[in-house]
């Protein structure tokens, strides 16, 4: 593999240089769905990548399961969750941005001098064959004898995660408490209360379902607002106080 | 050119989803750099096979790619809940285990 051909290296330049753009990209976008598009760029290099080193079936399965399976699920989560997908700009441990940066240089730094020194030397092998015509087949052999047993973990791996995103995914709704005929009729004759429950308030400023009546000693009575209602953000409308005179608008001369 | 740029193009793709990972506060972009990370070890496994002259690198990255897709949907799952106790995607604001 000394010997790599021109196209070879020509493929190499070119998709490996649009791999690295689309994983910058990827990091730099703001917007969370273009960081998806980024990363569906790299990694459809990435399986062109693999075809040109032997790999056709991986090839394949990376275009079918990453760009295809695996980054549809992401961009639907994005459209999901998508309330909020822009980052936010603000740092909450001072300084941390460029600590990350250095880090990375270093650690390619790292990554670049220790692979360029330690596998220029290896001559390569090369697959013959098994890297074209005999790829299929060969992986099948391998999956089927030496790897058999991780084979079958990972159908039970698969299950897992199939159930565990189903549990944790689930929406769960409060469970509302359902009573049966008798209860009902228990609770009507011998609970606290005979009447029927009061409706809202009815004033000459408003006549919302979200105003609550009011007592004869002038307060609020809860039982009159609807139990949907607690439950939603209602705008709060300006409750006319409990006084006669408030109603036939009297109250301010009163007060002068 | 030899199999060496390959192997420094899969560090150099590890490296940019590290940064990310470190850099980005949306938890659904963080995944997607742990994605990329995992996609570079695949591209070595890939070339560490060619060089070594059998299949089973290429076996390894297919199971690597087997675990990422489950892992996506079990992280996925734990987002969106996430997503709907806190109404926010964001890793700072899931600083606390419960609510």
């Amino acid at each position: 593999m000394s010997h790599v051909s021109t196209g070879e290296a020509w493929a190499f330049w070119i998709l490996g240089s649009i791999a690295v753009i689309g994983a910058l990209g990827m990091v730099i976008a703001r917007n969370a769905v273009h960081s998806a598009l980024w990363l569906v760029l790299t990694m459809l290099c990435l399986g062109f990548l693999y075809v040109v080193n032997a790999a056709p079936f991986l090839g394949a399965v990376q275009i079918i399961v990453y760009t295809g399976a695996i980054m549809m699920l992401f961009l639907f989560v994005l459209m999901l969750v998508g309330r909020d997908s822009s980052d936010s700009v603000v740092e909450v441990l001072r300084g941390q941005r460029v600590a990350a940066l250095l880090l990375g240089l270093a650690f390619a730094l790292l990554l670049v001098a220790g692979v360029g020194r330690t596998v220029y030397q290896i001559p390569a092998a090369g697959l013959g064959d098994a890297g074209w015509n005999g790829n299929l087949p060969g992986i099948g052999r391998l999956i089927f004898t030496d790897y058999l047993f991780p084979f079958e973990l990972t159908s039970a791996l698969l299950i897992t995660a199939a159930l565990g995103a189903m549990v944790l995914a689930f929406a769960q709704r409060r469970p509302r408490a359902k009573s049966g005929q008798r209860a009902t009729v228990i609770a009507r004759l011998r609970g606290d209360r005979i009447s029927p429950l009061p409706g809202p308030g009815v004033y000459a400023t408003a006549n919302s379902v979200a105003v609550p009546a009011l007592l004869p000693d002038g307060s609020p009575a809860p039982e009159s607002l609807s139990e949907i209602l607690e439950g939603h953000e209602v705008e709060e409308i300006p409750r006319p106080p409990a006084d006669a005179h408030s109603l036939t608008g009297r109250r301010k001369e009163l007060e002068k | 050119m030899s199999a060496t740029n390959y192997l420094l193009l899969s560090g150099l793709l590890f490296t940019v989803g590290a940064i990310g990972v470190l850099v980005r506060r949306n938890a659904i972009v963080v995944f997607m750099c742990i994605e990329l990370m995992l996609n570079a070890c695949n591209l070595a496994f890939v070339v560490f096979s060619r060089m070594h002259g059998n299949l089973d690198g290429q076996i390894i990255a297919f199971f690597t790619m087997v675990v990422a897709a489950a892992e996506v949907v079990v992280g996925l799952a734990i987002i969106v809940s996430l997503f709907r106790s806190r109404h926010s995607a964001s890793v700072d604001d899931a600083s606390l285990m419960k609510l």
